[in-house]
This record gives C-alpha cells, sequence and structure tokens, in this order.
C-alpha cells in the first residue's frame, strides 16, 4: 500500500516540474519587457532598472530560470504591487476562505449528484431519469457567473431570503479566532453558533452556484457507471442468488459504480478550481480567485503568476489524492504488480 | 405416480421488446425435473435455453417479458409469485450458476465475502460466523488452501476456481434445484471434467435436482439422465437420455446427433445442421419453427404443434423419426 | 470507425451522409431544434450588424437603464446602449472566437497527434509530454495565465482556448494515427512518392475529421463559455465591445439594484448558444456513430 503511494508520488515529479517551467516561461512571454510589468504603472527608469535587476532580468535565460526555482524552493513569490506583501503570505491568508468555498459547493453537488444518477439508472425512463438528463445537459451549458447573478437576484433581490453577497460575513459580525480559516468550522469550535449560523448564510449562495456546476458531470458519470454496472455478469448472479435489493443496489452495483465516479472528480475539479475565481469575483468572496482578477485589472503580474502556480500545485495534490482514493477502493490497482 | 417434480414449467412464453421488433424468443415451453433428477436443456444458440433458465429465476433483461406460462417449485408459481415471495425462493431453494465465471463474481469483493453475503441471507447464519462457515464452502467445493483464498479476489483465481466459487455461493443455502448455464464453456477440458464431476458429487450429496444449459450435446449425454431438446424457443424433444441417442424422433435431435462430433466419428461423416434459425422478430413464423429447415418437412406440418401422448419420450412433431429408426439421420431422407 | 471503402470515393459518402444525418435530425426532434437554432446564430452572427435597431455602440443616456420594452426589446444599459441590438451585434465576436479556436486546436492538435502516432518516438514523447503539462493546470486558471501573459487581445483569447483544448485533440488524433499508419491507402501514397508530411496534412489528418466532429461542436460550446468567463473578469475583451462575458460582467452591479435586464440577455445567449452547440454535438454523436448514442 505505501509502496504504491510512493510510486505515485514519484511519478507526481515530472509533472511538478512541467508545471514550474511552464508558469516560469508565463512571465517570458509578456510582450514588451517584464521589468515594467513587475514595476508597476507608475514605475520611474531607475526603479524599473533595480526591478530588473533584483529579478535576474538582465541574466541568461538559463540564470533566470535557476533563480526563480530557488526563490520558489525559499517559498518566495515574489511582492504584490498593489499592497507591497509577499504574495505567498497573500495567497496562504485567502486560501482557506477559496478551500472552504469549493469545499462546500462540491460536497452539496456530491450529495444531490449520486443519488440523482443511482435513482436515474435504477428506475431508468421515469421522471427522475428525465430530470437528471436534463439536469446534466443544462448544467454544461450554464456559464457560471450567469448562474450566480440568477441566483443573486432571485434570492437576494427579489426573495430577500440570503444576505447581500458581500463576502465570507456580514459587516456585523468579525471572524472567528482562527483555528482552520474555515469560518464553519471554527465558528463552532469557539461555541458561536450566531456566528456558524452567519457565514452559512454568507456560503449557500456561492456555495449553490458552484454546486450547480459541477453537479452536471458527476450526475452524468453516475448515472452511467451505474446503468453499466446494473447491466453485468456480477449483478445478475447476486440478483440471482437472491439477495436483497439493497445488498445488490449498494453492496454489489454501487460500490463498483463509484470507481469511474472517482476518476471523474479529477476533471470535475479542474473546473471547480476555474469556476471560483468566477464565483468569488460575482459574490465579492475574499479568496485567492479574486486576489488573481484584482492584480490582473492593476496589471500586478506578480500574483497571477503565483496564483496560476499555487492552483496548479493543488490540482497535482488533488489528482494524486484522487488516484490513491481509487486504489484503496479498488482492489486491482492495489494488487498488481 | 411418482412424487411432485422439484421445477415444472409449462406453457412458457417470453418475448423481447427491441428496436428492430418484438422478438418472440419462447413459445410455449413445457418440461420438468424430478427430486434429485439432474437433465440437461440442450439447443444451438438462440434456442432460448438461458431465456427459459432466466425467466423461471425472474432475472430477465428488463426488455423481456413473461407473456404465459407457470413455474412451479413446490407449491409455488414462480412467474407470478409476489416479490417477497420470490425474495425466499430465489437462492434458497432454486440456485444459478453462470458461465464466464469470472465476469460473473464481483470483482472488487472478496470471494469469502460474497459466499458469506449468500450465507447470511439464506442460511440464517449470523454474520459473525459467515465468514468461517464461507472457508467451510470453499473446502467443500475442492479449493485448497481455502482460509487464504477466502481473503482473494475473483481476478487473483483461475476460472476453474472462480467457477467453484459461484458453485458455493449457489449451493452455500443447500437448494433444491440447481440451474447450471453452461456452467465449464471457457474452461479447459481438464477442468471442465472436474467441475461437472464436483456439481454431480454435491448434486448426490445434497439430493438436489440439476439443469445443465448447454449446447454441447455430447456433455449432455455423459451427465444427464433426461435431455430436452430445443429449437427456437419450442421444446422439440424429451426424452431419457439413452433413449434420446438410440432412437432420436425429432428431425433436429437427428440433425444435432449427426452434428456432435464423438470418438467414433470420422472428419468426413461430421455434419453441421443444415439451415439456420428462423427469424423469431417475424410475425409470420410458422407453428413448427423448425419446419422450414426440416428435410422430413410434410404437408401437414403447418398445423400448429401437437402435445405428445407418450410422457415418457415427448416430441414436438408431425412427422417424426419412426419409433426403431437408425442410430443417426440416413443422408438421404426424402 | 470511419469505414476507408467510403474515404476513397467521397462523392458516394457525401451523398449517403446527407441522407443519414437528414434521417437523424428527422428521428430526434431535439436535434433538428438545435440545427435549426444553430442557422439562426449563424444568421445573427452574419448579418447582425446590419439587421439591428439601434448602433450597438451609441449610446443616449436620456435612456439609461430603461427595462424592456417595445422600443427597446431588452432594455438599455447604464450607458443607455440598446441591450437587443448589442446581444446581436455580439454574436458575430462570439462566434467568431468560438470558430477560430475549434479550427486551431484542430490543427494544432490534429497535427501534433497524428505526427505523433505517426512517427512515434521522440515526436510522441514530447508531444505527450506538452499534453500532459498543459492537463495538469486547471483549464479556465492556465487560459488566465496564457492571456494575462500574452496580453489582453481577442487573439490571445482564441490561442489559449485551442492551448487548453489541445491535449484532447492531440489524443485522439494520435490514436487514430497509430492505427492508420500501415493502412491501404497510406501505404499507395507513400508509394506514389508523397512525403511524410503530406501524407499526414492530406490523407491521415482528413480521416480524424469525422471522428472529432463531435468534439469540436462541444468545444465550440465550451470556447464561448472561456471567452465569456475570461471577458467577465476583465480579460480579452474590452469595453465598449459588444461580447456576452462582457456584457454580463457590465451588468453585474446592477443585479443588485434590479435591474436584470442588462446582465440577463447576455447570460441568456451565452446559455442558448452553448446548449445549442451540446445538442448538435450529441446529434452529431447519433450521426457518425450511432451505436454510442446516449
Amino acid at each position: 500500500m505505501l509502496a504504491n503511494v510512493l510510486r505515485r508520488l514519484v511519478t507526481v515529479v515530472p509533472t511538478l516540474i512541467g508545471v514550474v517551467i511552464v508558469t516560469f516561461l508565463l512571465t517570458r512571454v509578456l510582450p514588451g519587457d517584464p521589468a515594467v510589468y513587475f514595476a508597476g504603472p507608475a514605475a520611474t527608469p531607475e526603479s524599473i532598472a533595480d526591478i530588473r535587476k533584483s529579478l535576474g532580468l538582465d541574466q541568461s535565460l538559463a540564470e533566470q530560470f535557476l533563480h526563480y526555482v530557488i526563490d520558489l524552493a525559499h517559498g518566495n513569490l515574489g511582492n504584490s504591487l498593489a499592497t507591497g506583501q509577499p504574495v505567498v503570505s497573500e495567497i496562504v491568508s485567502r486560501l482557506p476562505a477559496s478551500a472552504e468555498l469549493t469545499l462546500f459547493g462540491l460536497i452539496i453537488a456530491i450529495a444531490i449528484a449520486i443519488p440523482l444518477g443511482i435513482l436515474a439508472a435504477v428506475k431508468q425512463g421515469s421522471w427522475v431519469d428525465h430530470t437528471c438528463r436534463v439536469v446534466a445537459t443544462a448544467g454544461v451549458s450554464l456559464p457560471v457567473f450567469f448562474t450566480g447573478l440568477l441566483l443573486v437576484y432571485v434570492f437576494y433581490y427579489q426573495l430577500g431570503w440570503a444576505p447581500a453577497p458581500l463576502g465570507r460575513l456580514n459587516v456585523f459580525y468579525t471572524a472567528p479566532p482562527q483555528v482552520t480559516g474555515f469560518y464553519l468550522i471554527d465558528s463552532l469550535i469557539a461555541g458561536d453558533f450566531e456566528l456558524f449560523r452567519a457565514s452559512f448564510a454568507q456560503l449557500i449562495l456561492p456555495g449553490a452556484t458552484l454546486a450547480i456546476f459541477s453537479l452536471a458531470p458527476i450526475a452524468r458519470m453516475t448515472r452511467a457507471s451505474m446503468l453499466a454496472v446494473l447491466a453485468s455478469d456480477y449483478v445478475r448472479t447476486a440478483r440471482a442468488s437472491g439477495l436483497s435489493a439493497y445488498t445488490v443496489i449498494v453492496t454489489y452495483a454501487f460500490r463498483n459504480a463509484m470507481l469511474p465516479v472517482i476518476t471523474t472528480l479529477g476533471m470535475v475539479f479542474s473546473f471547480l478550481l476555474g469556476a471560483n475565481v468566477l464565483v468569488e469575483k460575482v459574490f465579492a468572496w475574499p479568496g485567492i480567485g479574486s486576489f488573481a482578477v484584482e492584480a490582473l485589472i492593476a496589471s500586478d503580474f506578480a500574483p497571477v503568476q503565483g496564483f496560476v502556480l499555487t492552483m496548479a500545485v493543488m490540482y497535482v495534490a488533488l489528482n494524486l489524492i484522487i488516484d490513491i482514493l481509487y486504489g484503496v477502493v479498488d482492489p486491482r490497482v492495489r494488487l498488481e504488480a | 405416480m411418482t412424487a411432485a417434480p422439484a421445477l415444472s414449467v409449462e406453457g412458457l412464453s417470453v418475448e423481447f421488446r427491441t428496436r428492430s421488433g418484438i422478438v418472440r424468443a419462447l413459445d410455449n415451453v413445457g418440461f420438468s425435473v424430478a427430486k434429485g433428477e439432474t437433465i440437461a436443456l440442450v439447443g444451438e444458440s438462440g434456442s432460448g435455453k438461458s431465456v427459459t433458465a432466466y425467466a423461471v429465476l425472474g432475472i430477465l433483461d428488463p426488455a423481456g417479458r413473461v407473456t404465459a406460462g407457470r413455474a412451479m417449485l413446490g407449491g409455488l408459481d414462480l412467474l407470478s409469485a409476489k416479490p417477497r415471495e420470490l425474495a425466499e425462493v430465489r437462492g434458497r431453494e432454486i440456485a444459478m450458476i453462470f458461465q464466464n465465471p469470472r465476469t460473473a463474481l464481483n470483482p472488487i469483493r472478496t470471494v469469502g465475502r460474497q459466499i458469506a453475503d449468500v450465507l447470511i441471507r439464506h442460511a440464517n447464519v449470523p454474520r459473525g460466523e459467515a465468514q468461517a462457515q464461507a472457508v467451510e464452502m470453499l473446502r467443500a467445493v475442492g479449493i485448497t488452501d481455502p482460509a487464504r483464498r477466502a481473503k482473494a479476489y475473483p481476478f487473483e483465481m483461475s476460472g476453474g476456481m472462480c467457477q467453484r466459487v459461484m458453485i458455493a455461493c449457489a449451493l452455500a443455502a443447500k437448494p433444491s434445484l440447481l440451474i447450471a448455464d453452461e456452467p465449464t464453456t471457457g474452461l479447459d477440458v481438464t477442468t471442465q471434467a472436474v467441475i461437472m464431476d464436483l456439481i454431480g458429487d454435491l448434486a448426490g450429496k445434497l439430493g438436489m435436482a440439476t439443469i445443465f444449459i448447454t449446447h454441447d450435446l455430447a456433455l449432455a449425454g455423459q451427465r444427464a439422465a433426461r435431455i430436452v431438446v430445443m429449437h427456437a424457443g419450442h421444446v422439440v424433444e424429451n426424452a431419457p437420455t439413452r433413449e434420446l441417442f438410440e432412437h432420436p424422433r425429432h428431425p433436429y435431435t437427428a440433425e444435432l446427433i449427426a452434428a456432435t462430433p464423438d470418438s467414433a466419428a470420422s472428419l468426413d461423416e461430421l455434419a453441421s445442421v443444415p439451415g439456420s434459425l428462423p427469424d423469431l422478430r417475424r410475425t409470420d413464423l410458422p407453428p413448427c419453427r423448425y419446419s422450414e429447415r426440416c428435410p422430413r418437412k410434410a404437408s401437414d406440418c403447418d398445423r400448429p404443434l401437437p402435445s405428445s401422448t407418450d410422457a415418457a419420450h415427448l416430441v414436438a412433431c408431425w412427422n417424426p423419426l419412426p419409433m426403431n429408426g437408425p442410430l443417426r439421420a440416413p443422408e438421404s431422407v426424402s | 470507425m470511419t469505414d476507408i471503402a467510403a474515404t476513397t470515393r467521397p462523392a458516394a459518402g457525401l451523398a449517403a451522409l446527407i441522407r443519414h444525418s437528414r434521417y437523424v435530425i428527422g428521428e430526434n426532434p431535439v436535434t433538428g431544434l438545435a440545427f435549426g437554432l444553430f442557422v439562426l446564430i449563424l444568421i445573427a452572427a452574419l448579418l447582425g450588424p446590419w439587421i439591428v435597431p439601434y448602433d450597438p455602440l451609441a449610446s443616449d443616456t436620456a435612456a439609461a437603464l430603461a427595462p424592456p420594452s417595445a422600443a427597446h426589446l431588452f432594455g438599455t444599459d447604464q450607458l443607455g446602449r440598446d441591450i437587443f441590438s448589442r446581444v446581436v451585434a455580439a454574436t458575430r465576436l462570439d462566434f467568431t472566437i468560438a470558430v477560430a479556436s475549434v479550427v486551431l486546436v484542430f490543427l494544432m492538435g490534429g497535427l501534433a497527434g497524428v505526427a505523433a502516432g505517426y512517427f512515434g518516438g521522440w515526436t510522441d514523447r514530447i508531444v505527450s509530454r506538452i499534453a500532459d503539462t498543459i492537463m495538469a493546470f486547471p483549464l479556465f486558471v492556465l487560459a488566465m495565465g496564457i492571456v494575462a501573459a500574452l496580453g489582453n487581445t481577442v487573439q490571445n483569447i482564441v490561442l489559449a482556448t485551442a492551448i487548453i483544448n489541445f491535449p484532447l485533440y492531440a489524443r485522439v488524433a494520435r490514436a487514430e494515427a497509430n492505427i492508420r499508419r500501415e493502412a491501404g491507402f497510406v501505404e499507395a501514397a507513400r508509394l506514389s512518392g508523397n512525403g511524410e508530411w503530406r501524407i499526414l496534412t492530406f490523407q491521415i489528418l482528413p480521416n480524424v475529421f469525422p471522428l472529432m466532429v463531435v468534439q469540436m461542436s462541444l468545444t465550440m460550446g465550451y470556447a464561448i463559455l472561456n471567452a465569456a468567463g475570461l471577458s467577465f473578469i476583465g480579460l480579452g475583451v474590452r469595453a465598449p465591445t459588444p461580447e456576452w462575458g462582457i456584457m454580463v460582467a457590465e451588468g453585474a452591479a446592477n443585479i443588485f439594484s434590479g435591474e436584470w435586464w442588462i446582465a440577463f440577455f447576455p447570460g441568456a445567449a451565452l446559455m442558448i448558444a452553448v446548449f445549442c452547440f451540446n445538442l448538435l454535438g450529441d446529434g452529431m454523436r447519433d450521426i457518425v456513430d450511432p451505436r454510442r448514442r446516449t
């Protein structure tokens, strides 16, 4: 088991190298003089020259790359022009906000999509099945920022059920003392249920937006996988052996059907991490997505580069976890070679 | 007369709804199996032998429908039983094993647990003891080192071993009837013999009736006391084994026997059954579905099939081969 | 799988294809609907600027923030511009972006993929490594990075979309080329003296095309969403150019004060266009490979 994990870690290394090279190249393909970008719009020729020196932009490409890697190894992602703060500390402080939002949305999506897909497969041709199909097709077509705005209009402006989409907490509240950075968890740890409810209320709309977005591929894959499994030889054997409906559908069919769904989660994360940026903009969510978007508008490039690198590394890590999870569930992968 | 049969199928008709029409897969199929008796259901691919078993067990494809008939197991009609009654019986009184044993077992569940599932469900074995009993079942079907094997997955075992596991699952609740659908297809010859012996042994020990479904007439001849020959969804002949081989009465049976290689035949004498199965989607199927390829077709073969008067040797034919006819169908009949 | 015989008699193949397509469209009304929508979008894209009632760029502050009415079907925005005209005019830009992205990725990914499958060895290794590296990024994030780095233009949106879809096309093309490497017509071309690259471009690549038609339709929808998303966060298209994504961004703040029409209609147009391309892709799948109907 451990050998499996180690082996997978090793395959991740070339991927990470590729990621680092690409993020490095991103700055080097900037039209014109990169130093100008990093110095900012209000720079003088002297400060530009200084930046060029400190970033090593007057050196050869290979030396620049070495510089970059060494900086990365020290956790140095450059400084943000707008705040003057190191990019890495901004990202670290904003990461929990994005993580909480993404996980919240994903959990809702899974909680709806998987039962929906299973029911659609078990009761093929029923209204559940048709609903599932419609959801799957619509979910793929809806632009995520449009969904977010629609939800805001209906539930905040018209119905007044949801609070103003202005970030993680209403102005009147202060954040709970930081343990995990997740407001939902931290407020519970602090025993502050009022705060918990307030945080939850702010999470609902952006979370629902992300959930609607990721619902489609999960439901579709669950349904397709379940249909295939229900028609399999071993489910037929289980039925012939007279096992209970629960055993057949859950223990025999569902567990096998989940294997492709776990693999699909990798693709879902790719979309989710991208959609996160858009949702954060709509709901003024103070995560790393909005950090990057603000930096973009200000032509502040270091945060953007740091953002892309961080997201890529997170995505690689997530895929690794999914691979390992798959290996845990499927013994055929575990026990081979 | 004799005691009540283990299973009695009467007038079974099954249809499948497909994109290209309705397939009349089975038409008025009937036969019975006595307690402890071993019979074989024999026919070409597409003759409906597996469909019969699936219909009896209630595991037909969703596109399939039983349109008529009864399948009496004890006093219960399986085809019209309520789901609750069926659940009591399926896997417990009547069990089935399939071909391709490796794909017929759950690939991500240990074989021990799969057997235990059946024990818990049907044999009233408490969870704690189920695993140990599963190991005993594995021993009973001849798997060596059963304690270790019980923790293995199907993909780690050979085809023969997987078939043994399936047999263990099927026999876990000591059913009174076992249906074995091509249990040895895909296995090598030595393993085939071993598996068939195993089934025979266990059937004898449990006093269990067995229905072998096979396209291999020779295999049926070796193992079954009685053979039911099917063609295109019809039962065409039903007789004790020796009687069937020595005095086949239905022309199709005769052709099948002629097409079966045995140690005495040379390649020259090997024939194939002429013609092919009729398209079962046709709405104009003749009453005798063999008539269009039958060398003995007579003018009155368009009538609905007769019900035979000889209960020991049933033939569904208006022009059967004579009682003391030759062992094999002669080259020229017409 | 494409029938090799059919590709050597293109005229007969085409007639049969049209007949089969008509059958599939007729049989499934949804596909017919998608096809009709597609034609509508195409007309709007081609004729848009000429058939709109108002100049998409003309502002009229007196009529600003007017809800939908007879005069302004979709209402007006903060600068008094007619939203209906802008939405229709934007069709051209979004459609062009979609088509350009798809053509580019088919050429880039297709050629790289068939080269990798045909030559194998180092070509294969390099192409595969590039594809894997691209897939290591969350796709939208990579697009953001590319457009931010290369510059805020529509061309770069097209390039970024093509790059992030590159791995998919390269993979399929590579698999196909692997299979067809030894095919009869390739041998024939080789024997008649065609260079390897000619064979790749004119023999193998066209054979990959039917397989990719389904994917290309889906990619069109994705390209529009991608461009809209990038524009929404301020990358790519700049005001006052009418483009669906940027129009939604312009109307976003007004949602909170109840002026829903500014963001709604461009968003709805986005949704309909993407929906249409997805349905079209499903319909294409039925035409190209009826065995894989969903």
